[in-house]
């Protein structure tokens, strides 16, 4: 029988003291996809632990939204693997991935307009819901049990948020703050082990952005999962994350603690253009 | 009763909406019923009443693939067909041995299956694409068929099916309507309808949170086909001969016109416009010959209307459940303004 050799495994942790005998939630080895001969995203290496909170940040086209769409199987790579929970998600869909444990929110929003919230948040618990075709056209067969109990998750998620009185308004209709909020509440409907959030702060005032904040600790907390997030605004991310990883053309160019990235010569010289010599 | 009302009231919204709904069918059933029973109703009033229960399966069902899921599929009739001469030729080789009670609902749920069979071997390819090179792909698969069953030999060729039992009543439409309705407004109001909007609302966020979009596709393609079957079982057996030519997309279109008219995801909506639809051109003959130019204007006036703001507006303060709660709420003031008088 052939000997197991144990391979060093390359240092990836966005958070390196958490590393240590933590299987990771989510990991990535060499990942990478082109556009027409254009590396959008190149070699990414990176692994967060279960219930961590991280930023990746980047300048605008830096390829942050599409690293969400590789993990979401949204697009498939050109090269690299992506493990989540130790399983590699290579060629599944996106909604088996989502089942699978990964939910994630939408830089330009995208809910179900014209359903309510509170029917948007059970279309969230979807996949969780056993009931049958049967009982969904005859309405028994544990229909009325289901959906019940449905509506109290939902209800419940609802107030996690403080939005349990919106819950018969038209998604499409609620202010731009709740909507972002809203599209949280539904991806955790999925029970994620892990939730991707894509500029959860875009357009939100500064006492939003604070609750916000707030509320992404809340849920790694109470949840135990962990979280991901691209932002651009830098209090909001220095403030709650662990990790940071910056992307800059589609390649990580530093890795680490909030104080690691602001004191790093890459990331400074990345967001305020080459220094002058 | 009270305890009926309490229980009613109690009811989700959706559910008692549903139940109003079909409320009004039996309402309808009976006084038409009643009407025929008495000798109220004319021959050719009569003669429209299973065509009626016919149309309104086919919008009812219909919308549930353009309405709810969103999908524009111009191939309703050519499952209709297939439900249609799967149930006839049934009924003809059975027509001794068994009586009709057990015969016809047999028929029509075997048409049901045979146009749901379709609908799901058609589905598997198709539903892959989108908008219009959907509606293209089954617009063509209505004609294939339509072609094909004029060159077989069983299904009577261009001379028509003949020697099918002439099963259809108005009773049994009634109970297939019923039915349909039944299954399509359960089916909108549970996980499985919320998977299907949610895909017409944002296909990108369903299959985010785990709906897988082919799947519920198919379902809905498979659901419809299979009421389109059972509409086509009523049908054949309501003539004494049956030719493909029905079949083509001029029903199709028909069929679209009464979804669109009564409005995408609206049930009642297309029970209406199916009566009306079916009702309309036989009561003013003159109208029939320009039936399909009367379906191109409606089709694009609807189109128009449908995304302008004023009328959304008027339809919206014309609203029955509006009226009748400004009437209640004017009655109210009145009360109000006299018990102040009383008193002031
Ligand atoms: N589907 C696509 N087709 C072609 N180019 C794309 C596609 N998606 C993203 N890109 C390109 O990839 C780069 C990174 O985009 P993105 O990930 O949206 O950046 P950001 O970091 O601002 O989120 C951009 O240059 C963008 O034009
Ligand atoms: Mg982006």
């Amino acid at each position: 029988m052939a000997e197991r050799i144990m391979v060093p495994v390359p240092p990836k942790a966005i958070i390196p003291s958490r590393d240590v005998g933590k299987r990771p939630i989510l990991e990535t080895h060499h990942l990478g996809i082109e556009f027409g001969g254009l590396k959008a995203v190149d070699d990414i290496d990176f692994a967060i632990g279960p219930s961590e909170i991280c930023g990746l940040i980047g300048p605008n086209g830096a390829g942050k939204t599409t690293v969400f769409n590789l993990l979401t199987n949204v697009y498939q790579p050109t090269r690299g693997t992506i493990l989540l929970d130790g399983y590699d998600t290579k060629g599944l869909s996106p909604d088996r991935v989502n089942r699978m444990g990964i939910a994630r929110t939408f830089q330009n929003i995208r809910l179900f307009s014209n359903m309510s919230v509170l029917d948007n948040v059970k279309t969230g618990l979807h996949a969780n819901m056993k009931t049958s075709f049967l009982s969904s056209i005859t309405h028994g067969f544990g229909y009325s049990k289901a959906e019940k109990e449905a509506d109290e998750r939902a209800i419940e998620l609802l107030k996690f948020f403080n939005m349990e009185h919106l819950k018969d308004h038209q998604a499409g209709a609620l202010p731009y703050g709740a909507q972002r909020r809203l599209e949280i509440v539904r991806a955790l409907a999925t029970k994620p082990g892990i939730l991707l959030l894509d500029e959860p702060a875009a357009g939100m005032n500064p006492s939003e952005t604070a609750e916000l904040m707030e509320n992404i600790r809340r849920i790694r907390d109470e949840f135990n999962i962990a979280v991901m997030l691209i932002e651009h605004d830098m209090n909001l991310v220095m403030g709650i994350c662990e990790g940071i990883c910056v992307l800059n053309y589609g390649r990580i160019i530093a890795k680490g603690t909030p104080d690691e990235i602001k004191n790093n010569p890459k990331v400074i010289e990345a967001y305020l253009g080459k220094k002058a010599e | 009763m009270k305890s009926f009302f309490n229980k009613f009231s109690g009811l989700k919204k959706s559910a008692r909406s549903n139940m109003i709904t079909l409320a009004l069918c039996l309402a309808a059933f009976g006084f038409v019923t009643a009407m025929v029973a008495t000798g109220n109703a004319s021959r050719h009033m009569k003669s429209l009443l299973v065509p009626i229960c016919i149309n309104i399966i086919l919008t009812v069902s219909l919308n549930l693939v353009i309405g709810f899921l969103g999908e524009l599929s111009l191939g309703h009739a050519g499952f209709m067909s297939v439900g249609a001469y799967a149930a006839c030729l049934f009924s003809i080789a059975f027509e001794e041995t068994l009586p009709v009670m057990v015969r016809f609902p047999l028929a029509m749920l075997i048409g049901g299956i045979a146009g749901g069979l379709f609908g799901l071997l058609v589905g598997i390819p198709v539903l892959r694409l989108k908008g219009d090179y959907l509606a293209i792909v089954t617009l063509a698969f209505g004609e294939i068929l339509r072609s094909i069953i004029i060159n077989l030999e069983f299904t009577g060729g261009a001379s028509g099916l003949k020697g099918m039992p002439q099963d259809s009543t108005f009773n049994w439409g009634f109970i297939a309507v019923v039915i349909t309705l039944f299954v399509v407004m359960n089916l909108v109001d549970s996980r499985h309808g919320r998977a299907i909007m949610a895909i017409r609302e944002n296909a990108i966020a369903a299959s985010a949170v785990g709906i897988n979009i082919n799947r519920y596709k198919l379902m809905v393609f498979t659901v419809a086909a299979f009421f389109a079957g059972v509409a086509g079982a009523l049908y054949g057996h309501n003539y004494s001969i049956m030719t493909a030519g029905t079949f083509d997309y001029n029903k199709s279109i028909e069929i679209l016109v009464m979804v669109v008219l009564g409005g995408m995801g609206n049930i009642r909506g297309s029970i209406i416009s199916a009566v009306l639809i079916t009702v309309l051109p036989e009561m003013l003959r003159g109208l029939a010959d320009y039936r399909m130019l009367i379906y191109a204007v409606v089709l694009i006036a609807m189109m128009l209307l449908g995304t302008s703001e004023k009328f959304m507006m008027l339809r919206y303060r014309l609203a029955p459940k509006r009226l009748i709660k400004r009437a209640l709420q004017e009655r109210q003031n009145r009360k109000d303004e006299k018990e102040a008088r009383k008193y002031g």
